[in-house]
């Protein structure tokens, strides 16, 4: 009888769902650079709170914010499982072993660099998301919307969420150095024509979207945007 | 590089069976000519032991031409040591210096358990191409050369995917203790052929769930398998047995 069988528990199937929940989620990232830029206008946050208005109230963005989140965690759990799966596969580790010489350090410590953007996650949504979904946002701004920008502001000034903000950006990038080629070598598309376009896209995907992420934090703390 | 003969320290996994606890043992060993291949280092250590009635080491080793396979040593942390593209019997004792410390390991992998020494059970590859890495074709004489006409881009895949001499050195190295460099290319080098296509997307179902019966671990593209490989088997592979599997599972309708 036809059927999907083990398409998804299978190692492959299980690299399938980690391909696609991140690239999905890389998608996420350009639609959330886009948003928070808007803080370049520097216009006391009118611009910026209204790109919030909008995510916080179109009904496609609402609907999609229940995709991302379930996204999110399947890559998670999913990340999670396969770290303890894959270092199970090796009970007896070696004495010397130099990983150094065939990968890169990043490509060896996704888990490491997805666990360190899971705790900087956990401090961000409940710093930004918690606030403007469910306790509300303390003012308005000129144009009657919430003032996302001065909770921005405000939270900005301490200058260790800044750092964490910083480093948080630096796991990132390089969790995306391997991740965003990584994930289409799982979906089959290794090819001569399209891999050197993928893996050049990616690497300057992979620095210029963190950076831009790590510079809101660090000029509203400087003072420049504010 | 040296010249000269060397006087070297090694530290060998030793393990008497399966079951006993192993342990790095050390080794001085001297007057080691740099011509000497590592093998060749190995037989003279247990000579040595013999003489002395110790236990010699046990390893594995066949052809000693780079071409069977059987060597398996994870050299200073390295599956067939140092030097690219070689198996550790192509390795020779001048890209070792004097003085030198070697720590010389098994391949390391739940699939893959230790029988003895550097021994290792590499059995779970043979099942593996026992449950699908195989065509159908008809007994009696070898068809006419070129009745089935191959492009050439499409041949030379084939072949450089059939280069796997399903040494381990891929399970070795990566983190995961993932097979994927060698199921794909002993995929590959069949689904790129005519003969390969009547059983191409059953074999690929069949040789990935052996796979993942066996307890390797799961690919994560580290790249580290193609960067070992004496074959120089490559990356591109693993891509092909995703599509494969991809097309297996979500088009055919042909289920193992």
């Amino acid at each position: 009888m036809a059927s999907f069988g083990n398409a998804f528990s299978s190692s492959i199937g299980k690299k399938l769902i980690m391909g696609i929940t991140g690239l999905f989620l890389i998608s996420f990232l350009v639609v959330h650079c886009f948003i928070n830029s808007l803080i370049i206008v520097n216009d006391g946050g009118l611009t910026f709170n209204m790109g919030a208005h909008f995510m916080g109230t179109n009904w496609i963005i609402r609907a999609m914010e229940v995709v991302l989140f379930a996204g999110l965690l399947a890559h998670i759990v999913q990340g999670f499982r396969l770290v303890f799966q894959n270092r199970a596969a090796r009970p007896e580790r070696y004495a010397v072993n130099n990983g150094a010489a065939n990968s890169k350090w990043y490509s060896r410590s996704m888990g490491l660099l997805g666990t360190l953007l899971l705790i900087f996650l956990i401090v961000h949504i409940s710093k930004f998301w918690v606030m403007s979904r469910f306790t509300g946002i303390p003012t308005v701004d000129a144009n009657g919307n919430h003032d996302l920008f001065a909770v921005m502001v405000e939270t900005f000034k301490n200058p260790w969420l800044v750092l964490l903000y910083v480093l948080a950006m630096v796991s990132l990038a390089y969790h995306l150095l391997h991740g965003f080629s990584s994930a289409f070598q799982t979906l089959g598309w290794n090819h001569k024509k399209y891999t050197p376009l993928i893996k050049g896209f990616g690497f300057w995907f992979s620095i210029i979207i963190p950076l831009i992420f790590a510079l809101m934090p660090i000029v509203m703390y400087l003072g420049y945007i504010n | 590089m040296s010249t000269g003969n060397m006087n070297l320290t090694l530290k060998i996994w030793r393990q008497k069976n399966n079951k006993a606890k192993g342990s790095l043992v050390d080794y001085k060993i001297s007057e080691v000519s740099p011509d000497m291949s590592f093998l060749e280092m190995f037989d003279v250590l247990n000579e040595d032991l013999v003489a002395k009635g110790e236990e010699p080491v046990v390893f594995d080793h066949d052809c000693r031409e780079g071409i069977c396979g059987a060597c398996s040593m994870f050299i200073n942390g390295r599956p067939h040591g140092p030097k690219e593209g070689i198996t550790t019997c192509q390795l020779h004792m001048r890209s070792f210096k004097d003085g030198d410390t070697i720590v010389v390991e098994p391949w390391r992998a739940k699939a893959f358990p230790v029988i003895k020494d550097l021994m290792v059970d590499r059995t779970a590859f043979d099942r593996i191409i026992a449950s699908g890495g195989f065509i159908s074709v008809n007994t009696g004489n070898a068809q006419d050369a070129n009745n089935l006409p191959i492009p050439k881009v499409q041949a030379d895949s084939a072949f450089e995917a059939a280069a796997c001499i399903g040494c381990g050195a891929c399970v070795a190295t990566c983190k995961n203790a993932s097979a994927m460099l060698f199921v794909s290319a002993k995929i590959s080098q069949l689904a790129q052929l005519p003969q390969g296509q009547p059983e191409r997307y059953r074999r690929v179902q069949s040789m990935v769930a052996q796979m993942d019966a066996e307890g390797f671990g799961n690919c994560t593209n580290t790249g580290a398998c193609e960067a070992e490989c004496p074959k120089g088997i490559s990356l591109e592979n693993i891509a092909r047995m995703n599509r494969d599997f991809y097309s297996a599972k979500f088009v055919s309708e042909e289920s193992i």
